[in-house]
């Protein structure tokens, strides 16, 4: 005898807690600390800041323990905790060139005013597995402390360029109008350069990624340089009405890169280096490298290109760049969708039975 | 950084500064002003789909957030709310939307399609004809019916705005042309006051002719899409076809195995591993309160 | 029959068009008549794709004006019209033939849809009729009624110029705008189609407009031509006249280049 199933409810409550069992992973073993995660997975965190687009690093490290390391599921959670935060106001644009600098290198140039500023990175390391890592150890040692670099001191590499007219002016619109703010109000088409560095930003560093790789294997190519990249700590300011002038209200980390990309002129402009832009929460050089690249190839359009590549193709990229729209799209085939395939069974069942049956009258 | 240093804290303390308390309905005021407003947009245009500044909600894009929003905005401590997904209450997809419900706004939900006063829904319209002081809320995934023809937004919208629909209509021609009808059996497009073509959400197309001439408020949210868009009551929906091929929903050859009604959405159901089956009512408020009232 | 009164069926004053520094179209003024064939002769750079363009819409001038002549409504500048009116006339009254058959059919779609779009979109919502109409003018146009239902993938060159020709025509348009319409086609091909453009814009009077660099084109098309040359109208008159007496010695050059058997 069929009786329809219910329990939906208890089915579920158990499942939460079969989730937080598994997320605790075997009791004996010491609970993770937000401090550990913090300091230990810095880069997590710092790319969950980025993508959940907030700068928090203990509600980073919160998200990432609550989601037993899924860095997608974490920076669902600081976004849908951001969501319920009230807006205060607006801080004013951060300053790269003040920037205090941890870490800076040019490809474009061998010696340039500043220098290159190697930081902690992994590019010189060897890929080999260090199995000492497996065992507590006593805590490194930095080195000596390098000559301490003025914030301001080291031009950027653009600057450079565009001093001699060689790069182009990326100058506001007219009127110099105050950039959409994606979290507010839906995207439009067609997007604007602010509005789609916002995209950017806030995009999935793999998805990006992927899309900055097509393009230097020939789905667009631009000839990309890097001209800068920068890590390092700027202040945030905000201007609060009552006081009429800036305060700075603390400091965050960002990693920026600008790259060079291939000239373009025209019949009334000389030529010019073109560029791209990446920036991002903490030290996330990959995301800010495949943003630089993507953004160039998405100002094809307005360069007078052709665009022939997915990269170039702003609904395609901007609509598919966030990672909570894709996952949660892709993943909501789990749930029941028994009433369409229903329909969908009963058509083809009938289309069949119809098409057998006129064969065998055929025959 | 700039945060406090809950290092050290005791873990009780540390707890505590991380409380959020969370806004009747979880949004804040400011969302839901901004929600109603596109709401009335909607209203003002039936079946023009208004874009929205969608708020990040606790269930992940693609599970119901338009209609979670929707509902967020409109609904107030006085009202009775149902959820249903798949026609059925108990689906889990249906308790994690009324749990949160619950928690953020502690109305009264009920089972009964009845007793509420806003219905939220995956998938189905309940078959219980609604009344004028009901709201129906649709959980919609895709929000533009030409989406699958022409993915481009900007295309789309030009079609929506000079009304020109003629390559859906070729799709239906083709349907016709390869299968002998049109092979759309959920999510069939509908002119709505004979001007705007809309998605219904991927209800069966059995429950289209539910939407027509209405007297209840039906709504539609698309979070992830970021589309808000509205069937005012007793507003002509019809659904796409042919002259010489008119619409024709789904029928079965059987009723339903638990209460046996003839004129109702059936479920499938697999009962053993030798192919045998029933059909039971997909709304299960309505099996129910059909068996309860038969001798 | 037109009387010496009658407006004409379009109206081309000084249209100019340039892409930066260089000018594709200088000063062109013509007319055209109903039922008229006008064909645009000239090399390539001449600006008769680009002329063509903008006499149908799909680029805007940058000085001129373009004007057409209604059903209803008499002379109007094509340009002062909504987007909604010209797309509905570009839909109903004009048609426009490409030299890639592809840019003017849905490739993905059947040789019925293809030609049933245009009455879609205008509201027919009778499948029987619509397929009727499709079958009607594929065999108008010389095609395999039986292929009706397959894609253009699978059709020859020739073909899908046919199917182009059908889908474009459907509506009885009274202006057809034609770019290269047999240009990289078989010479046996090309024959037979420009015979059929012939027969079927004389039995619907249509109005043409051919852009060609192929003289042959014109003299069998056209009852006009007009001469292009650097963006300008070198030349213009009765194509028999032009071709058999040609005034300019640009349109000498072309006459006398043409390679004879």
């Amino acid at each position: 005898m069929y009786v329809a199933v219910k329990g939906g409810e208890r089915a579920i409550e158990n499942s939460l807690a079969l989730l937080a069992t598994q997320r605790r992973g075997d009791p004996q073993v010491p609970e993770l600390t937000l401090q550990q995660i913090r300091e230990q997975m810095r880069l997590a965190v710092d790319r969950v800041m980025t993508e959940g687009s907030v700068y928090d690093e203990d509600l980073a490290a919160l998200a990432l323990k609550q989601a037993a390391g899924d860095t997608l599921e974490a920076v669902f959670l600081l976004r849908a905790y951001r969501a319920t935060l009230p807006r205060l106001g607006y801080t004013q644009p951060i300053d790269t060139a003040q920037m205090r600098l941890a870490r800076r290198v040019s490809a474009t140039f061998k010696d340039l005013p500043g220098g290159q500023l190697l930081g902690p990175t992994y590019d010189y390391t060897q890929r080999l597995l260090d199995f000492s890592l497996a065992a507590a150890a006593e805590p490194p040692v930095a080195p000596e402390s390098p000559m301490e670099v003025e914030a301001g001191a080291v031009p950027r590499v653009m600057d450079l360029l565009a001093a001699e007219g060689l790069i182009e002016a990326c100058q506001p619109r007219e009127g110099d109008p105050a950039p959409a703010d994606l979290t507010r109000d839906p995207l439009h088409f067609p997007a604007d350069r602010p509005t789609r560095l916002q995209n950017l930003a806030r995009g999935d560093e793999g998805f990006l990624l992927a899309l900055g790789y097509s393009t230097q294997r020939g789905y667009a190519h631009s000839h990309p340089f890097a001209a800068e990249i920068r890590f390092g700590r700027v202040e945030i300011e905000i201007e609060p009405d009552e006081l009429g002038f800036a305060v700075s209200i603390g400091d965050i980390d960002v990693t920026e890169c600008q790259m060079v990309n291939q000239f373009a002129g025209s019949a009334t402009e000389l030529p010019r280096f073109t560029r791209g832009y990446g920036l991002c929460f903490g030290h996330c050089e990959r995301k800010a490298m495949a943003m630089a690249l993507v953004d160039r190839a998405l100002c094809a359009a307005e360069l007078g290109e052709d665009v022939v590549a997915p990269a170039q193709m702003p609904e395609f990229v901007l609509s598919h760049s966030d990672s909570l729209e894709a996952s949660g799209f892709v993943a909501h085939l789990k749930l029941p969708h028994y009433v369409d395939f229903q329909a969908e069974l009963e058509l083809l069942r009938r289309m069949r039975s119809r098409d057998i049956a006129t064969a065998a009258e055929a025959a | 950084m700039n945060a406090p240093d809950r290092s050290a804290m005791p873990p009780a303390a540390y707890a505590r500064t991380w409380e959020t308390n969370f806004n009747f309905a979880y949004l804040d005021e400011r969302s839901k002003r901004m929600i109603r407003r596109a709401i009335l947009k909607a209203v003002a245009i039936p079946g023009y789909q208004v874009p929205f500044g969608s708020r990040e909600m606790p269930l992940p894009y693609g599970w119901g957030t338009g209609g979670i929003q929707v509902t967020a905005s409109i609904i107030g401590p006085d009202d009775v709310l149902k959820v249903i997904d798949q026609g059925a209450d108990d689906t889990v997809n249906a308790v994690n939307i009324r749990r949160f419900f619950q928690r953020t706004t502690g109305v009264r939900t009920t089972e009964s399609t009845a007793a509420a006063t806003v219905i939220q829904t995956r998938h189905r319209i309940p078959e219980v004809p609604l009344s004028a002081h009901q709201i129906l809320v649709y959980q919609v995934p895709v929000p533009e019916p030409l989406q699958r023809l022409e993915p481009r937004e900007v295309e789309t919208r030009r079609m929506h705005g000079l009304s020109e629909y003629g390559l859906m209509h070729v799709k239906f021609y083709e349907d016709i042309a390869r299968y002998g009808h049109i092979a759309t059996t959920y999510d069939h497009p509908v002119m709505v006051d004979g001007r705007y073509l809309m998605s219904p959400s991927p209800i069966p197309a059995f429950d289209n002719p539910k939407m027509h001439m209405n007297p209840a408020l039906q709504l539609f949210g698309a979070g992830r899409e970021k589309r808000i868009y509205a069937v005012p009551p007793h507003t002509a929906v019809e659904s796409l076809a042919f002259d010489d091929y008119p619409f024709a929903p789904q029928r079965w050859d059987a009723v339903c195995a638990i209460c046996a009604a003839a004129d109702s959405f059936l479920d499938e159901v697999i009962t053993d591993d030798r192919g045998g089956r029933m059909h039971v009512c997909s709304d299960t408020d309505y099996c129910r309160t059909r068996q309860a009232a038969a001798p | 029959m037109i009387a010496p009164d009658d407006p004409p069926i379009l109206r081309v004053t000084a249209l100019a068009k340039h892409y930066g520094a260089r000018a594709a179209a200088i000063d062109v003024s013509f007319e055209l008549w109903p039922g008229e064939v006008l064909a645009v002769v000239g090399e390539s750079g001449s600006g008769k794709t680009t002329l063509l363009d903008c006499v149908s819409a799909r680029q805007r001038p940058d000085a001129g004006r373009v004007e057409f002549l209604t059903r209803h409504e008499g002379m109007v500048d094509i340009f002062a019209l909504s987007e909604a009116q010209r797309r509905l006339l570009a839909r109903t009254d004009w048609g426009f033939v490409h030299q890639n058959a592809t840019e003017g059919l849905r490739m993905n779609m059947s040789a019925g849809a293809n030609v049933g779009e245009r009455l879609m979109a205008l509201g027919e919502r009778n499948y029987g009729r619509i397929r009727q109409e499709a079958n009607d003018w594929l065999a108008r146009v010389e095609m395999d009624v039986a292929r009706i239902d397959e894609t253009p993938v699978t059709f020859s060159g020739g073909m899908r110029q046919r199917l182009q020709i059908a889908r474009n025509l459907v509506t009885r348009p009274r202006l057809v705008f034609m770019d290269e319409p047999t240009s990289g086609l078989d010479v046996s091909v090309q024959a037979r189609l420009l015979d059929l453009l012939r027969s079927l814009t004389r039995q619907l009077s249509q109005a043409a407009i051919i852009v060609t660099h192929d003289l042959a084109v014109a003299r069998l098309m056209a009852h006009r031509m007009i001469v292009m040359k650097d963006g300008r109208v070198i030349e213009h008159g009765l194509t028999d006249q032009v071709l058999d007496d040609p005034q300019h010695p640009y349109t000498q050059l072309l006459v006398s280049s043409v390679l004879t058997p």
